[in-house]
């Protein structure tokens, strides 16, 4: 790398659109086309897969580029790659630069691995000279020693992959463009795909990624890039990127499940009559980030006399498994007051958010002090949703440590 | 060129060329080796039956016209202008029968990788150019044992070879891009190539049709012009060269800027089409 590209970013994206255009009607044929000359009114509608898209990756960052399907994260990176011509905007690339769309590009079953390494290395911008250097690296790195003369029909999807993967690994370009490569192979694999990606970045490289795996985004990026529909919605910290990618995820329909949910039980006594989340600066918010303090409040009227009403909420997950319930019972027995009609209060349960990411409902209730009667029970009233990026497959993610200690040498710890 | 040349090298998305003539022929190279060994290894017999194609076709003919109709009998070394020409007309036929779908049958490549698109048809014509070197190969063997003598005539063949290369690679570069929009243009193709192989002098040696003026409108059809002049040139210069077919060396004009139109057609239209192609599929 010469000192003058040293300033200079990796990539630029200065404003870029990209319209696709979409037949009215799909003709495909000379002799349709000629018909149609005929009758009017057809032509093609336009659609903008990306709109005054603007960014600069680093030389040396890892860069993520996450959406939901159809966003337009896709079409960003094959407008980088220079498959698709952009419309509107300038991009460019200061290094060499490879795409890995799709691992294996232009493998044929028919011809040998060897073949087929230089065939693809090929494709993905090397000399055949530098195809060959390479080729013993690429077989020793994908353990296929054994297989270099077997034709690529005859070999397992998991040595396919392995073939693949070290072809690109071996490819060597200062700019990596990777979409979605980590969907494939098992867990082994996708570790050995991470390894080498650290491995990328401890040499410097640059790499644009597109991914759903918004693990692999805060583990690896430096930065993320949020798009929705062929927006940029934000550039940053990607666990900023990653709450707010869950956030379009599961809100998309937020609004009709918590709508769904007009149930209501009791006397009508008292009322639940509005219940929300709060985030720690008090602010309300349906998005609650984990391991963060949050509230949940709901303020209830009373429209008959009522002496040490118990006010409490349940909040269970989308699995309706219940994850903790708080009531006003634990405040001076139970004594909270005598609530004359007309009368309101608000109740208020702070926590620190352990519950695993996803959406929560909670569901407010009011009862008499001895508990037998109810006046007013809304299940699943409102919901909120977990924002973060780590799944462990608990219900709770209790805040902990871990610890292997090894005892001395007679105990051996075992893999 | 743009207003920001500092910010880096831009990206300018796909084209017929794409800027990198190392690239380009590296890829065309590779792509059209790996094709022809597929097709020479891929099965057990494999360069036999490419071989076999031209010669069964020529056997058949040699039977009808020298056993059946005897035609031939006034046609000196018939058998050697039979084989010429059908392995010739089978270099066009194949290179741009199969350029027709070859874009859209390495979708795969386009649509996930940035490379000069021109490659593709480049691809086809280069692997059938393969064959046609190993099918003359046996031409010439058959040639010389059948009696024909060197000539100095023998330096047009290179040029005629060159004109029909440029000839199929304008087609095939023209036909390649018309296939992605327009899916009828392969039945189409098919059909022309069967005019084609009647409206030239393959099958038949020119002397067989009566009418002059059929004889000088077959010559306006390039390849009609290029088989003849090759028989002439090639394996027997007391045959009629193409000028004289034409009626003139001028008239050959035309045929010339046929081929020349369909080359610069064919590179207008798919240099036209190239930045879209992926998109199209």
């Amino acid at each position: 790398m010469s000192t003058s590209s040293e300033q200079l970013p990796a990539v630029v994206v200065d404003n870029v659109s990209k319209q696709f255009r979409v037949p009215r009607e799909r003709m495909h044929t000379l002799k349709e086309r000629a018909l149609h000359a005929l009758k009017p009114g057809a032509g093609h509608e336009t659609f903008e897969a990306l709109k005054d898209v603007s960014f600069s990756v680093q030389p040396g960052e890892f860069f993520g580029i996450v959406g939901r399907n159809g966003s337009g994260k896709s079409t960003l990176l094959k407008c980088l790659a220079g498959i698709y011509r952009v419309d509107g905007g300038e991009i460019y690339v200061n290094g060499s630069l490879s795409t890995f769309i799709e691992l294996g590009v232009g493998f044929n079953p028919d011809l040998a691995a060897r073949d087929n390494v230089v065939l693809n290395a090929i494709m993905l911008g090397l000399s055949p000279r530098e195809a060959r250097d390479r080729f013993d690296r690429v077989i020793e790195f994908a353990e296929l020693e054994d297989f270099v003369d077997l034709k690529l029909k005859n070999y397992s999807s998991g040595m396919h992959v392995r073939l693949a993967f070290s072809v690109m690994i071996q490819a060597d370009a200062d700019i990596l463009l990777i979409d979605e490569v980590l969907a494939v192979g098992d867990a082994s694999f996708q570790q050995k795909c991470f390894d080498v990606f650290q491995g990328l970045k401890d040499a410097g490289k640059t790499m644009l990624f597109v991914t759903h795996d918004m693990g692999a985004v805060q583990r690896f990026c430096d930065r993320a890039l949020l798009i929705e529909n062929g927006v940029v919605k934000t550039i940053g910290d990607p666990q900023r990127v990653g709450n707010q990618y869950v956030e379009l995820n599961f809100g998309r329909d937020a609004g009709e499940l918590a709508a769904a949910e007009g149930e209501r039980y009791g006397s009508q006594q008292a009322q639940v009559v509005e219940a929300w989340f709060e985030d720690e600066h008090g602010q309300r918010t349906t998005t609650l980030p984990q391991g963060r303090p949050c509230a949940f409040r709901a303020r209830v009227e009373f429209r008959e006399r009522m002496e040490h009403p118990a006010v409490a909420v349940l909040i269970e997950n989308d699995r309706h498994h219940p994850l903790f319930a708080a009531s006003t019972d634990v405040i001076n027995k139970g004594d909270t007051g005598v609530f004359e009609p007309g009368e309101s209060a608000v109740l208020t349960v702070s926590y620190d958010n352990a519950i695993a990411p996803g959406r929560i409902y909670a569901s407010p209730w009011i009862v008499h002090r001895r508990g037998t009667e109810l006046a007013d029970r809304r299940p699943r009233m409102i919901s909120a949703l977990v924002a973060g990026t780590q799944v462990t497959g608990g219900l709770v993610d209790l805040p902990h440590d871990v610890a292997l200690d090894r005892s001395g040498a007679s105990a051996e710890v075992h893999a | 060129m743009s207003a920001q040349p500092a910010l880096g090298r831009p990206i300018r998305g796909p084209s017929a060329l794409g800027g990198d003539l190392g690239r380009f022929v590296h890829l065309t190279r590779t792509l059209a080796i790996s094709d022809f060994k597929l097709r020479f290894f891929g099965s057990a017999l494999g360069y036999f039956w490419q071989l076999m194609r031209p010669l069964l076709l020529f056997g058949v003919l040699y039977l009808v016209f020298t056993q059946a109709i005897k035609l031939g009998a006034s046609v000196k070394f018939l058998p050697v202008v039979l084989l010429t020409s059908i392995v010739l007309y089978t270099f066009f036929s194949e290179s741009t029968a199969q350029a027709v779908t070859a874009v859209v049958d390495r979708e795969q490549l386009v649509r996930k990788i940035q490379f000069p698109r021109l490659v593709i048809p480049t691809t086809v014509v280069v692997t059938a150019t393969f064959n046609l070197v190993l099918n003359l190969l046996v031409v010439f063997i058959f040639a010389v044992a059948s009696g024909v003598e060197p000539h100095r005539s023998w330096l047009q063949v290179p040029i005629l070879l060159g004109a029909l290369w440029l000839l199929s690679f304008g087609t095939a570069t023209l036909l390649s891009a018309l296939f992605v929009r327009f899916r009828d243009v392969k039945p189409i193709w098919d059909v022309v190539l069967q005019i084609l192989l009647y409206g030239s002098p393959v099958i038949y040696a020119i002397e067989t049709i009566d009418s002059p003026q059929a004889r000088e409108v077959l010559m306006l059809n390039p390849l009609g012009a290029i088989l003849q002049q090759m028989r002439h040139a090639l394996i027997d210069p007391s045959a009629p060269s193409a000028g004289a077919v034409a009626g003139g060396w001028g008239r050959l004009l035309i045929p010339t800027a046929i081929i020349l139109t369909v080359l610069v057609l064919g590179f207008w239209y798919f240099n036209r089409e190239a930045p879209r192609i992926a998109e199209e599929l």
